[in-house]
C-alpha cells in the first residue's frame, strides 16, 4: 500500500463532493421531520431525481434543468407519499417503504434507454481571490455550484427555522398537531409543503450523483444514500448546523475508503466499500439523538 | 366535502376486502401502465396473473409458484410479528444474505464428505447466521435506543459486500476455473435441498414455509406470546402495565424474523439457486414486506399474498420473454400494489362520508 | 337595553349519533363572567369550540357587538376578539414561553418584544413567568399562565375559559380568580365552563346550565346552592356514597422511603415516601398534577421497578417484582390514563380483560389463552358495572369515557384484590358512572381490601378516604385521618405555606 499516493489537499476537495448528495436529501428530510412527518422514502425519491435530472440533462444537454428536473420528479413522487399519509391516514413507516420500492421500479422503467449514456459537462466554478488561497482555495472554493447550491439550502434552512414566523409554524405543527390545529393553523398544509420540500431537495441531491458524481446513469446507482441521508437527520438531532458536520464526516469516510482503495490497501476493496456503512451505524450508536419532534410519525386527525 | 369520519373500531368487512380492491386497483392501473409501455393492457395483466397458472405451459411454472413464493412467505411471516409489535426490521434482505452464506459455508466444509447430517447441520447454520444478523439492530436499539429501521438497513448493504467477498474469495469454488461462485450445492447430494416429491417444485424450504404459516397462526391467535407482540404494536404503554418486557419482546421478534429470513436463504442456496455468487439475493427480503403488508400482517393472509406475490414474478418474467416487458415494470406494479392497500386501508378505521357545506 | 357582547340564538351541531348542540340560545354581556355549567358530553366543548371558529354549527346564529358572527377557523376568532384557554392546553412542550405566545397571536411582533411585553402583563396581573423557559419544564399552573398570558396579549372581549381550575392548587386558584375579577373590572366579558359548582359559584355574575346538548335552565349561581344546580345540571337527585364505618385491620402494603428517579425528561421523581395501608381502609392520596402521581402508580404496579425492601406486601419485599407477580400475590392497579395505557383501544373488552386478567383469573395454560374464559370475565365485568355495550367483542375505543372507566375499575375489583391503587378513578366520567365507581371501591375496602385512591378531586378524596395524604413534588406528606381535616390543612398538606381560601371545597 502506498499511503503517499493520497494527497489530503484532493481528500478535502472531494469531501466536500462527495457529502452534497447526502446532505441535500438530508437537509430535506430534515425540514420534513420537522413538520413531524417521517418519511423514508428518501432513498426512492433520491433514485427518481437521479433519472430524472440525467435524462432531463441529456435532452436539453443543460445540467441546470436537469437539477430542476430531478427537484420536479422528487417533489411529485413525494405527492404520493403526502396524499397517502395526509389524507389517508396510512402508516408513515409502511408507506415510505413503498415509495422506496416504487421509486427504485420507476427509475429503473424511466433509465432504460440512458445506461451508458455521458451526462453533460458540469465545469467547477473556479471563484477568483477566494480560489487563489494555497489548500483553501482548492478544499472550500474550487468546486461546481451545486455544492454552494446545498451549503445554501442548508443555511437557509437553519434561517428559516429559526428566525421566520413560517419556520415557528412549522415546529408548532410538528412539536404538537393537536395544539397547532386547536390554535387554528392548517397541520395537513404545512406538511404537505414540508414533504415536496423533501422531495425535492432527496430529487436534487439524487441528479447530483448521476450528474455530477458519477456521472453517469445505473440502476439501484444511489445504493444506499438516501438510507443514510435519514440516518444523518437523527445524528443531527434535527439541527441543520450538526447536519452539515454529519453529511462531512460520512463524505469523510466515503472518500477516505476510496483513496485506501486506489491505494492498494491490505484490506478487500468489499471490507472497505463497507465502510461507509459501517460508519453511519456506528454514528448512531454513539451519537445519543437529541429530542425528536413530538408528533414525529403520528397521523392527524381532526376530530371533534 | 369528502370527510373522514372515525369508525367506533375496525370494520371487519374492509379488513378482508380491502387486499382484495388493492389487487384490483393495481391491475387495472398496471393496465394502463401497460398500455402506456405500448402493450395491449389485456394481454399483459393475463400474461402477468393467469398463464403461470392456466397456459399450455403451466405444469412448468405452477412448481415455480412454490420456489418463489416458499422464501417470501417465510421471511414475511417472521418480518409479520415484528410488524405487529411496532419493531421495523427492514433488513431481512442482509438476514437472508447471512442465512445463506453461513448454511452454504457449512455445507462446503464438509465437501466432498456424505453424511445425513450435513443438511440438518446447514440449517441451523442459516437459521443461527440470520439471527445472529438480526440481533446486531436488536441488541443496538435495547441497548442504546439505535434507530432499528436504519441499522437493519445499513446491515444489506454490508452484507451485500460480505457476499461479493465470500464469492470472490473464501467459498470461491476452487474447481472453477477463477469464476466467481461457490460449488454447486444442489449438485452435492448431502448439502442439496432437493424436491420431496420429484417436479413438483415441494423443496425442504417449501415445507418449511408451510409450517412457519401453521406455527404463526397458532401463536397469534391462541398464544400469550402472539397477545403481547399485538398489545405491544397497539399500546406500548398498556404493554408494560400488562407486564410485557419490551426489550426482551424486541429481541424476540428479531430473533424470529432473522431466522427465518436465514432459513430461507439457506434453502435457497441449497436449492434453486444452487450456489453462493455475487448476485445470489434478488429483493426476496424486500419484496417480502409487501407480502406482509399485504398478507394484512395474518399468516393466512402471507400465504395467499406470497402465492400472488410470486405469480407477478413469475408472469412478469412471461411477460418479459414473450412480449418484451422491461422487468422493472413489475417492480413498479409491486409497488403500486402497496400504495394501493395502504390507500385503500384507511376504510377499515375510517368512513367516508359526504358532509354538505353549510352556507 | 344594549346589544350584549355575544348573542347566541339557536345553535346546533349534530355528528353522527349523536346531537352535542340543540338549539342553544344565551347572551354574554361585556364584562360579565358567565358560567357555563354541565357534565361530561353534555356539549360545553363543542359550544365553546363554535364560537371559536374550531367547529362549524349546522343551523344556527351569533352576533357579536350586533354583527353576524360566524368565525371560520380561530384565527378569524382571535381577530374578533375571543381568545380561548383550553383545558388541555396548546401548548408546545420543546418551546420556549415567548415561542408559544407569538403562535397564539396574529401578527407577532419579534420575540424581544413579545419578552417585554410578557413581563409587562405578567407583572400587571401577578402572574409571575420567565419568557425564556422551556414550556415542558414549567408547573401545570405556569403552563396556564403562558396561556392567559398569550390571550391577554390581544386585549379579547371574551376570554374563554375551558375547565381551568382543573390542574391547580388552591393557592393558585385563588391567584387566577384574582386575575380573572380584575379582567372582568376592566370590561372583559368571561365565558367560565366548569362543572365544580362552588367554585362557580365563587366567582361567576350568571350561570347557563346544559344538560345532552340543550339549556335546561339559567341562573344567579351567588342566589342559587350548589344542590340545585347539581341538580339541573344532571337531571336526577345525586346518590351519595355510603361508607361503613369499622375499625381498620392489620397493614398489608408498605412503603418504606420509596425513592425513584423520574421515568422520562418531563417526569417526577419520587423522594422517599413511607406509608402503612391497613386492611379495609381508603387511603386518599391528594395534589395537583404532575406532582408524582403517575410515578407512584406505576412504582405500585411493578411497571417502574424500585429497590427490592423498598415495597413490602405482607411482609414480603417486593419492589423489585414484574407487575404480574404483584397481581399474583393481590396487589392490583388502574393508572389514570384509560386509553393506551389502561385499555388498549382497538382491541376487544375480551382481550383488555386477559390484559390484566391473565395471571388471577388463570385465563392461560402453558402460555395458551383461554378465550372462552375471557370472553366470560368479561361479560361478568360488564354486567357487575353495569358497562354500556353490546357486547364484549367490541372495541375499547368504542365505549364512552365513563363506561370505559367503569370496565378498568370493574376488571381490577373483580379479581379481588388484597390492595387495589387507583389514579383519578372518576376523571372525565359522568355523575352518574363517578358515583358508581366510588361505591364500588368503598364496597371493596368493606370486604376487607385496602384501596389507595389517588385524585386531584379533593371533594371526592373527602367523601371516600379514612385517611388523606398529600403528594407534592414526588413527596408525600404524614396520613391524617380525613375526617375533621379542614381546608386550611388539607391546603398546607399539599404544599402551601401561605394562608389561602380554598372555594371548591364546600366548608
Amino acid at each position: 500500500m502506498d499511503l503517499s499516493s493520497i494527497n489530503p489537499v484532493l481528500l478535502l476537495a472531494s469531501l466536500m463532493v462527495a457529502a452534497t448528495p447526502i446532505l441535500l436529501a438530508a437537509i430535506g428530510e430534515l425540514v420534513v421531520e420537522r413538520a413531524g412527518v417521517l418519511n423514508l422514502g428518501v432513498e426512492g425519491m433520491m433514485i427518481t431525481g437521479a433519472v430524472c435530472g440525467f435524462v432531463v440533462a441529456v435532452a436539453t444537454t443543460s445540467p441546470w434543468l436537469g437539477f430542476l428536473g430531478a427537484a420536479i420528479g422528487g417533489a411529485l413522487l413525494s405527492l404520493i407519499f403526502g396524499f397517502l399519509t395526509q389524507f389517508l391516514l396510512s402508516n408513515q413507516v409502511a408507506t415510505g417503504l413503498a415509495l422506496t420500492l416504487f421509486g427504485l421500479g420507476l427509475s429503473a422503467l424511466m433509465g432504460q434507454g440512458y445506461i451508458g449514456i455521458k451526462a453533460p459537462e458540469f465545469p467547477d466554478w473556479y471563484i477568483p481571490l477566494l480560489g487563489d488561497i494555497p489548500v483553501i482555495g482548492p478544499v472550500i472554493f474550487q468546486h461546481d455550484p451545486m455544492v454552494y447550491v446545498g451549503l445554501a439550502i442548508v443555511g437557509g434552512v437553519w434561517a428559516f427555522l429559526k428566525y421566520s414566523r413560517a419556520g415557528l409554524i412549522l415546529r408548532a405543527v410538528g412539536e404538537n398537531h393537536e395544539a397547532a390545529h386547536a390554535l387554528g393553523y392548517h397541520v395537513v398544509r404545512v406538511r404537505m409543503l414540508a414533504i415536496m420540500f423533501g422531495g425535492a431537495c432527496a430529487g436534487l441531491g439524487g441528479a447530483y450523483l448521476s450528474l455530477v458524481r458519477v456521472p453517469q446513469w445505473t440502476e439501484g446507482m444511489t445504493a444506499g444514500a438516501g438510507w443514510i441521508a435519514l440516518a444523518i437527520v437523527v445524528f443531527a438531532s434535527w439541527r441543520p448546523g450538526r447536519l452539515l458536520l454529519g453529511a462531512y464526516l460520512f463524505g469523510g469516510v466515503t472518500v477516505l475508503q476510496l483513496n485506501l482503495q486506489a491505494a492498494g490497501a491490505a484490506i478487500g476493496v468489499e471490507y472497505l466499500s463497507m465502510a461507509p456503512y459501517l460508519a453511519t451505524i456506528a454514528v448512531l450508536v454513539i451519537m445519543r439523538a437529541g429530542r425528536a419532534p413530538g408528533s414525529l410519525g403520528q397521523s392527524f386527525h381532526a376530530s371533534r | 366535502m369528502i370527510m373522514l369520519e372515525k369508525r367506533p373500531q375496525p370494520s371487519r368487512g374492509w379488513t378482508f376486502a380491502t387486499p382484495v380492491v388493492a389487487v384490483v386497483l393495481t391491475m387495472f392501473f398496471g393496465g394502463l401502465l401497460f398500455a402506456a409501455l405500448g402493450q395491449d393492457p389485456l394481454v399483459t395483466i393475463r400474461t402477468i396473473f393467469l398463464d403461470p397458472l392456466f397456459s399450455e405451459f403451466a405444469w412448468f411454472y405452477r412448481p415455480q409458484l412454490l420456489i418463489k413464493g416458499a422464501p417470501l412467505v417465510l421471511i414475511a411471516i417472521g418480518l409479520s410479528f415484528g410488524f405487529r409489535a411496532g419493531i421495523w426490521n427492514i433488513g431481512a434482505e442482509g438476514q437472508y444474505i447471512v442465512g445463506a452464506i453461513c448454511g452454504a459455508a457449512v455445507g462446503l466444509a464438509f465437501y466432498p464428505m456424505e453424511s445425513f447430517i450435513i443438511f440438518p447441520l446447514m440449517v441451523i447454520a442459516g437459521a443461527s447466521g440470520g439471527l445472529l444478523w438480526a440481533m446486531i439492530p436488536g441488541l443496538l436499539r435495547v441497548r442504546f435506543g439505535t434507530n432499528e429501521i436504519l441499522v437493519s438497513l445499513m446491515l444489506v448493504y454490508v452484507a451485500e459486500q460480505l457476499l461479493a467477498s465470500m464469492a470472490l474469495g473464501a467459498l470461491r469454488n476452487p474447481d472453477g476455473m477463477g469464476f466467481p461462485g461457490s460449488r454447486n450445492l444442489s449438485q452435492y447430494e448431502s448439502a442439496a435441498n432437493l424436491e420431496i416429491i420429484a417436479g413438483s417444485g415441494m423443496h425442504w424450504g417449501v415445507l418449511t414455509a408451510f409450517l412457519a404459516v401453521i406455527v404463526a397462526y397458532v401463536a397469534l391467535s391462541r398464544h400469550i406470546f402472539g397477545f403481547n407482540v399485538r398489545l405491544s404494536g397497539q399500546s406500548p404503554r398498556a404493554a408494560r402495565f400488562a407486564g410485557v418486557n419490551p426489550g426482551l419482546l424486541v429481541l424476540i421478534c428479531m430473533a424470529i424474523s432473522g431466522a427465518l429470513a436465514g432459513l430461507a436463504g439457506l434453502f435457497e442456496v441449497a436449492g434453486p439457486a444452487g450456489q453462493i455468487s455475487i448476485d445470489f439475493n434478488v429483493g426476496y427480503g424486500f419484496t417480502a414486506i409487501i407480502v406482509a403488508f399485504l398478507g394484512r400482517l395474518h399468516p393466512v393472509g402471507i400465504l395467499l399474498a406470497g402465492g400472488l406475490m410470486a405469480l407477478t414474478y413469475i408472469g412478469g418474467e412471461i411477460a418479459q420473454s414473450n412480449l418484451g416487458l422491461p422487468i422493472a415494470a413489475i417492480q413498479i406494479l409491486q409497488g403500486m400494489l402497496l400504495f394501493f392497500l395502504l390507500a385503500v386501508d384507511v376504510l377499515t378505521n375510517y368512513r367516508i362520508t359526504w358532509a354538505r357545506k353549510i352556507a | 337595553m344594549t346589544e350584549p357582547l355575544l348573542r347566541l340564538s339557536g345553535l346546533t351541531k349534530a355528528y353522527p349519533g349523536v346531537v352535542a348542540n340543540k338549539d342553544v340560545s344565551f347572551n354574554i354581556e361585556r364584562g360579565e363572567v358567565h358560567a357555563l355549567l354541565g357534565e361530561n358530553g353534555a356539549g360545553k366543548s363543542t359550544l365553546v369550540k363554535t364560537i371559536y371558529g374550531l367547529v362549524k354549527p349546522d343551523s344556527g346564529t351569533m352576533t357579536l357587538e350586533g354583527q353576524p358572527f360566524q368565525p371560520p377557523e380561530p384565527r378569524a376568532a382571535r381577530a374578533a376578539g375571543v381568545a380561548m384557554v383550553f383545558q388541555h392546553f396548546s401548548l408546545f412542550d420543546a418551546m420556549n414561553v415567548a415561542e408559544n405566545i407569538a403562535l397564539g397571536m396574529e401578527n407577532p411582533p419579534p420575540q424581544a418584544e413579545i419578552a417585554a411585553k410578557v413581563r409587562t402583563v405578567s407583572d400587571q396581573y401577578g402572574l409571575p413567568l420567565d419568557p425564556d423557559r422551556i414550556v415542558g419544564e414549567l408547573s401545570a399552573g405556569e403552563r396556564q399562565r403562558v396561556e392567559i398570558i398569550r390571550c391577554l396579549l390581544q386585549d379579547p372581549k371574551l376570554l374563554i375559559m375551558d375547565e381551568p381550575t382543573s390542574v391547580l392548587t388552591p393557592q393558585e386558584v385563588d391567584i387566577l380568580f384574582e386575575t380573572l375579577r380584575q379582567l372582568s373590572a376592566e370590561g372583559t366579558a368571561i365565558l367560565y365552563i366548569s362543572h365544580k359548582l362552588e367554585e362557580i359559584r365563587a366567582l361567576c355574575d350568571n350561570a347557563t346550565v346544559l344538560r345532552l346538548g340543550e339549556v335546561v335552565g339559567e341562573c344567579d349561581p351567588r342566589q342559587t346552592s350548589a344542590r340545585d344546580m347539581a341538580e339541573l345540571m344532571v337531571g336526577t337527585v345525586l346518590h351519595v356514597p355510603e361508607k361503613a364505618d369499622k375499625p381498620a385491620g392489620e397493614t398489608v402494603l408498605a412503603l418504606n422511603g420509596l425513592s425513584a428517579k423520574a421515568p422520562h425528561r418531563f417526569g417526577t421523581p419520587l423522594r422517599d415516601i413511607t406509608l402503612e395501608v391497613r386492611k379495609g381502609e381508603v387511603l386518599g392520596i391528594g395534589g395537583v398534577a404532575g406532582n408524582g402521581q403517575d410515578e407512584l402508580v406505576a412504582a405500585l404496579s411493578g411497571e417502574m421497578r424500585t429497590g427490592k425492601t423498598m415495597i413490602s406486601y405482607k411482609g414480603d419485599a417486593i419492589g423489585h417484582l414484574p407487575p404480574n407477580a404483584r397481581r399474583k400475590m393481590g396487589l392490583l392497579a388502574a393508572p389514570e390514563e384509560r386509553m393506551g395505557h389502561a385499555a388498549a383501544p382497538d382491541m376487544s373488552l375480551t382481550e383488555n380483560a386477559i390484559l390484566t386478567a391473565m395471571t388471577r383469573e388463570k385465563l392461560t395454560t402453558k402460555g395458551f389463552l383461554h378465550w372462552g374464559k375471557a370472553r366470560t370475565f368479561a361479560e361478568g365485568v360488564i354486567a357487575a358495572f353495569d358497562v354500556r355495550t353490546p357486547g364484549p367483542q367490541n372495541a375499547a375505543r368504542s365505549l364512552s369515557g365513563g363506561n370505559l372507566q367503569k370496565f378498568v375499575i370493574g376488571r381490577e375489583i373483580m379479581q379481588a384484590p388484597e390492595v387495589l391503587v387507583v389514579n383519578q378513578p372518576t376523571w372525565g366520567v359522568d355523575a352518574s358512572a363517578a358515583a358508581a365507581i366510588r361505591q364500588a371501591l368503598l364496597d371493596l375496602a368493606a370486604k376487607g381490601a385496602a384501596v389507595i385512591v389517588i385524585s386531584q378531586d379533593l371533594d371526592e378524596l373527602m367523601e371516600i378516604s379514612d385517611r388523606f395524604a398529600a403528594l407534592n413534588e414526588g413527596r408525600l406528606s404524614n396520613p391524617r385521618p380525613a375526617k375533621g381535616l379542614t381546608v386550611e390543612e388539607i391546603g398546607l398538606m399539599l404544599g402551601g405555606a401561605h394562608d389561602m381560601e380554598v372555594a371548591h371545597v364546600d366548608a
